[in-house]
């Protein structure tokens, strides 16, 4: 599973990367998503349905990432833009 | 009775040490990057570097074309924005935009670091123009803005997981107040168009017809 963070003039950028089969892993994995997650940023996980659709799901803590999936990706939590 | 007021204290004071600790860190964080933005803060004017911008946004219209679906990566180089349909992530428009919405299929037109726009695909009508930004107050080079595509995409993830919670988050406005609603109506008009040429591209090409349409589709 790849930990990556959207940032201005890098694209994304790999946080952390690991097997979550391997506890050392696991544990780098989740402490690397509480950090991000402490810094202010949303996490989604980019997931397929049954039907073949491309979707995403919002995560909030890493219990909620499926164990199958390969990536999640953070981004800056929205603000409310021009008033 | 002060022994147990003494101990509620404590417990109240280490729970408020717990929940202010990531938001003191975030604070910290964002200082210290203010402070080194402010003590290279020429160096990192002058060290705008046109190439990097370039790469980063290579980089994440790679990582936009991995996510999203076919169709949708298809139309934002075509046309420069994606069309999301409303009520993917379970929410209904009724719920969501407003209570007129019951049953109806809307959708969104989403610009890189512009508004998100929702509309009535039926009838083309404009509903509300959602302003929303991620800006990323760290400022790796002095900006908070995401590459273009990351932006799009950031929306289209927000859109499809929470839309509800993305719009809760944007500052609601009429439509026009950033955006010109002629560019808008000249924008649905085009994805029609686009989105005509495309069936009949498959109807000529039926060993490889590409998905234009996903089953979440309410008009499909």
């Amino acid at each position: 599973m790849k930990l990556l963070r959207m940032r201005p003039g890098y694209g994304e950028q790999l946080i952390a990367e690991g097997d979550v089969e391997v506890a050392g892993d696991e544990e780098r994995l989740v402490e690397a998503f509480r950090r991000q997650l402490e810094l202010g940023m949303w996490a989604a996980v980019p997931v397929t349905s049954e039907s073949g659709r491309r979707e995403a799901e919002m995560v909030r803590s890493f219990e909620e990432v499926p164990r199958t999936t390969d990536r999640v990706i953070f981004f800056p939590r929205a603000a409310g833009g021009a008033r | 009775m002060t022994v147990a007021l003494c101990a509620t204290a404590i417990v109240v004071l280490a729970l408020l040490w717990e929940v202010s600790m990531p938001w003191l860190d975030r604070k910290l964080e964002i200082r210290r990057a203010n402070r080194a933005r402010r003590r290279d803060g020429a160096v990192a004017v002058a060290g705008y570097d046109p190439g990097r911008e370039r790469r980063a946004e290579q980089r994440a219209r790679e990582l936009l074309k991995s996510c999203v679906n076919e169709e949708e990566w298809a139309m934002y180089p075509d046309l420069g924005f994606v069309r999301i349909w409303g009520n993917e992530s379970g929410a209904s428009g009724e719920d969501v935009l407003s209570s007129d919405l019951r049953g109806v299929p809307y959708a969104y037109l989403v610009y890189p670091h512009r508004p998100v726009v929702a509309y009535l695909p039926q009838t083309g009508r404009l509903l509300n123009e959602y302003c929303v930004e991620f800006p990323d107050e760290t400022r790796p080079y002095g900006s908070t803005r995401l590459p273009d595509s990351d932006d799009v995409l950031a929306k289209w993830m927000a859109l499809k997981g929470d839309e509800r919670r993305l719009i809760t988050e944007a500052n609601m406005h009429l439509p026009g107040r950033q955006i010109d609603p002629k560019m808008l109506q000249r924008d649905i008009w085009r994805l029609g168009r686009w989105e005509r040429e495309r069936l009949e591209r498959a109807r000529r090409a039926p060993a490889q017809p590409p998905r234009t349409a996903g089953p979440a589709d309410p008009t499909a």
